[in-house]
């Protein structure tokens, strides 16, 4: 053999103690879906957890889709009949303050981590819930919002421009769902301990994705409503 | 030694023995039990092992492979004699979008994710990769699209708007059959499988790297597929907003593509080649990869110039984004654009040839041993630099408006996907089949495998220059003998001889089944491949052959690239040794002998394993979500109530997995394993 093998530092055996639990895992064992117990910190090669590092990646293809939507609105911002088009629908005060909202809801979410990193898990439930709250009074104000283009005329097959609309701002509405069901189920799981993997990481992915999703909100509004046609 | 209490399977691979003791599952995990056994289907439809994955990826891949083989026999019997009638022009249209789609969408990025799957593991010195009940999902995902998508042929058609699809041609009023819709849902689907696996194994490569095995120590064949999954990443989001409006837009009446409301043609145009240039490349790269393993195994020496053959591919990668419009250059761009993108073109075949040439440069003054893998690795290399040269022509802004939609275009892509692309899945079935399967397959048909592919494939797209040039339009349903031109330039000898040379293609393939099954019928007399049958030099053959679910028995610690290699031999250069006599040479060479087989190596790693191996547990809910895809896409061409009933089991699988604890419990086991350790067994 050569001794490259048989190099006993770099080869250290798992330390099992008398109870027979694993005290040292090494970092290369078979991944989990959670990212898991063991997984965090220094264990991984780049120091950064799997989850998070997913997470990260997901939201960077989540960048390309709303981009190609984005894009889409903007090709197609302008064609649409005399009668009915940005200039006559929009309701910047209105949309001001629910987008006010969905931003506060981002201070909530921050609290919430923060709470959990305090192993604090009642506030921690009641800021996500305050979060969820918020960004269900959003979705609310864009159900209101959508109701009233849609009785003054802008039905979502009438003109390149209201597909490209109700396209764009439908799917931001349904991140934002799916971000409230995600936060909600925290809240149900952390109250009856079913949260499999680390509970600190699980509160900070739901906020990564809530973020992420408050971000797109912010570029959505400045292209959408606040630059005139 | 004991590495783990449930070893019934270990040497037994993918043929497993059946142990009633250790596999029935006994106490329930809510109201399911968790699947933990270890043979039969269902150890394969709920594992989450990324090696079973592999090869089940690879075995859906070759079926849809044969599928489109299939679809590109009728094509060229159609085109083979002038006023073709084998196919109707409606079935002629919807044979070519299935034949293109199936071949690009259900071959090779499968065969290429089955290979990533199985192999980056391994390559990095990992148990499995980093969500493995993710990985799962993928390929659940894709099995129930590529499925999806094919049910067209029974329900009304197939798709008929040629593999890009182009809308507003693709709309209700030019395509009124349902194989749009089922195209589209159906790479809807498999999209979602490829952006799951791309998130997956770039977690995998970049964090699940063995203790010394630092970026650029790691396989050349990993490096590849992991550019490629980033950009499957980028490029899947893109596809999927152009499926989402073309969905839209015929089953819900959106706009987007409605010219006479003002759409504008050229957004489908974009949106498509933004996703399908990057495209390109996710075909060719895993392949780049696989023959940068096999060439220098077979020339006994390291690849040449590790870090270019790195460098440029990912230099591919990020070129790869700014070329897309060159496919438009006959739509009217304007003249900034297309002097942009045919400068971008023409600068993407740098980094290409920087690979071509440190492929040749690998083999030169290297003891070659020309195996099958290393034939159809050296295949890839004059096949894939054939079609490449074609490419720059295209780059070319004025000739390529002469080329656009001929059979000038066909030949060139198939030089590249088929030269490039398939012949080194095909190297690396060839190279990775004794580590996967336990056996070799068989030489001799391996060989008659390559001859005929390699013949076949050039009289089919060879002749396609010439028909291309001679001005024959792709996807038209026949051609006539009015202009078919005279002498060296005949249509009709060359359209003859490419239909000929889709059935030795054909014959190519039949023999790659015959060396399967050669090698693994019954009483088959092809011997248990050595652990190290090919003096391999990556991590992936530093355990048993198959691997053991756990893949090593102890995490391997890396120090240098090509890690087995140094395990195997030690570096002599300078030593006064009677192998080596003449002490100028030895000086002037690396000279290594061998001090240890891989066989010691592994028996050393088997004595020195750990004494605890945490697997992921196996589950359910994979499947049952990929179950409810098709379901919704049904329900979205036929009836809304199916879109309730499937997103109903997807909730139901999302909550079932997300409660589901990541191992087994004890419990799920019969009889419970004894003995302290029995915690950090989760499954076999």
């Amino acid at each position: 053999m050569s001794d490259v093998v048989k190099d006993p530092e770099s080869d250290a055996v798992d330390v099992v103690d008398p109870a027979g639990e694993v005290a040292a895992d090494r970092g290369a064992h078979a991944g989990d879906h959670h990212g898991g117990h063991d997984d965090h910190g220094h264990h991984t090669s780049l120091g950064l957890s799997n989850v998070k590092l997913a997470m990260w990646l997901f939201l960077g293809s989540e960048c390309l889709l709303f981009g190609g939507l984005i894009s889409t609105y903007m090709l197609y911002r302008n064609r649409h009949s005399d009668e009915v088009g940005p200039d006559q629908l929009w309701d910047i005060p209105f949309t001001s303050a629910s987008s006010f909202v969905l931003l506060m809801s981002s201070l909530t979410m921050v609290l919430a981590v923060s709470a959990i990193n305090r192993r604090d898990e009642r506030n921690c439930r009641l800021w996500l819930t305050v979060t969820a709250t918020l960004g269900g009074l959003f979705l609310a104000g864009q159900v209101y919002e959508f109701t009233t283009f849609y009785r003054e005329g802008l039905g979502y097959t009438d003109s390149l421009f209201s597909s490209s609309f109700y396209t764009l701002t439908g799917f931001h509405g349904a991140h934002v769902a799916i971000g409230i069901i995600m936060l909600l189920s925290t809240v149900g799981m952390l109250a009856k301990g079913r949260i499999t993997g680390d509970k600190g990481e699980t509160v900070e992915m739901v906020g990564l994705y809530w973020h992420f999703v408050d971000v797109v909100w912010i570029l959505i509004f400045t292209l959408v409503y606040l630059i005139p046609a | 030694m004991a590495i783990i209490e449930r070893p019934a399977s270990e040497s037994a691979g993918a043929v497993e023995v059946y142990d009633p003791s250790v596999a029935t599952p006994s106490s329930s995990y809510g109201f399911l039990r968790r699947p933990v056994e270890s043979t039969g289907w269902r150890s394969w439809a709920f594992t989450v092992d990324h090696k079973k994955i592999g090869i089940m990826y690879g075995v859906v891949a070759m079926v849809f492979f044969i599928v489109g083989g299939i679809e590109a026999g009728l094509i060229r019997l159609q085109l083979a004699q002038p006023e073709g009638t084998v196919l109707s022009a409606d079935y002629y249209n919807q044979m070519f979008t299935m034949h293109a789609t199936t071949m690009v969408f259900l071959f090779v990025m499968p065969m290429a994710a089955a290979f990533a799957n199985y192999m980056i593991p391994l390559q990095i010195g990992a148990r499995d990769v980093a969500f493995p009940r993710l990985n799962a999902l993928s390929l659940w995902v894709f099995v129930f699209g590529g499925i999806f998508l094919n049910t067209s042929w029974f329900l009304g058609g197939g798709a008929d708007g040629g593999w890009f699809m182009y809308a507003p041609n693709s709309d209700v009023p030019f395509s009124p059959s349902n194989g749009v819709d089922f195209w589209a849902l159906g790479l809807q689907i498999t999209g979602i499988a490829s952006l799951v696996g791309a998130v997956n194994l770039i977690t995998t490569c970049l964090n699940m790297r063995a203790p010394g095995m630092s970026l650029m120590r790691m396989p050349i064949f990993t490096w590849m597929a992991m550019v490629v999954q980033f950009l499957l990443l980028f490029a899947m989001p893109v596809i999927t907003v152009a499926l989402f409006m073309l969905i839209f837009q015929r089953n819900y009446d959106a706009t987007f593509f409605s010219v006479a409301e003002g759409a504008d043609p050229l957004l489908w145009q974009h949106l498509f080649w933004i996703f399908g240039h990057p495209e390109v490349y996710i075909i060719v790269l895993p392949s780049f990869g696989i023959v940068s393993e096999v060439l220098p195994v077979f020339s006994k020496k390291p690849l040449f110039g590790y870090p270019f053959v790195v460098f440029s591919g990912a230099a591919i990668g990020f070129v790869g984004w700014g070329v897309w419009a060159h496919h438009m250059f006959a739509s009217g761009l304007g003249p900034v654009s297309v002097a942009v993108f045919s400068v971008a073109t023409m600068a993407i075949a740098v980094p290409t040839g920087v690979k071509i040439i440190n492929w040749t440069l690998t083999m030169w003054g290297g003891k070659l041993q020309f195996t099958t893998a290393m034939l159809f690795a050296i295949g890839l290399i004059v096949q894939f630099t054939i079609g490449g040269l074609s490419g720059v022509t295209h780059s070319v802004a004025p000739s390529d408006t002469q080329q656009t939609d001929t059979y000038y275009i066909v030949a060139h892509f198939h030089y590249v996907i088929f030269g490039g692309g398939v012949l080194g899945l095909f190297a690396g079935m060839y190279y990775w089949w004794p580590k996967i399967f336990g056996k070799c397959l068989h030489e001799g048909w391996g060989k008659q495998n390559f001859w005929w592919m390699i013949v076949g494939m050039n009289l089919t797209f060879g002749p396609m220059h010439i028909i291309g040039l001679q001005g024959q339009p792709r996807r038209m349903y026949q051609w006539t003998e009015f202009r078919a031109g005279e002498g060296f330039f005949n249509l009709g000898f060359w359209n003859m001889v490419a239909t000929i040379g889709t059935f030795v293609l054909a014959i190519g393939v039949v023999f790659w089944m015959i060396a399967v099954w050669v090698t693994h019928r019954p009483g088959s007399k092809v011997p248990p491949a050595p652990l190290d049958p090919w003096d391999a030099r990556s991590l992936e053959w530093m355990t048993t052959s198959p691997p053991k679910p756990h893949n090593f028995d102890r995490t391997p610690t890396v120090h240098a690239l090509d890690e087995v290699f140094h395990r195997k031999y030690e570096d002599v250069t300078g030593e006064d040794l009677p192998e080596f006599p003449d002490p100028a040479r030895a000086e002037a060479h690396h000279n290594y002998v061998k001090v240890a087989t891989l066989e010691e190596i592994v028996a050393e790693e088997e004595r020195l394993g750990d004494e605890h191996v945490h697997l992921p547990a196996p589950s359910y809910w994979p499947i049952v979500l990929a179950f409810s895809l098709p379901v919704i896409a049904y329900g979205v061409i036929y009836t809304s109530w199916l879109i309730a009933v499937g997103a109903a089991i997807a909730v139901l699988a999302i909550f079932g997995w997300a409660l589901e604890p990541a191992d087994a419990e004890e419990s799920d086991f019969e009889p419970p394993s004894e003995g302290e350790s029995s915690k950090e067994l989760a499954h076999v």
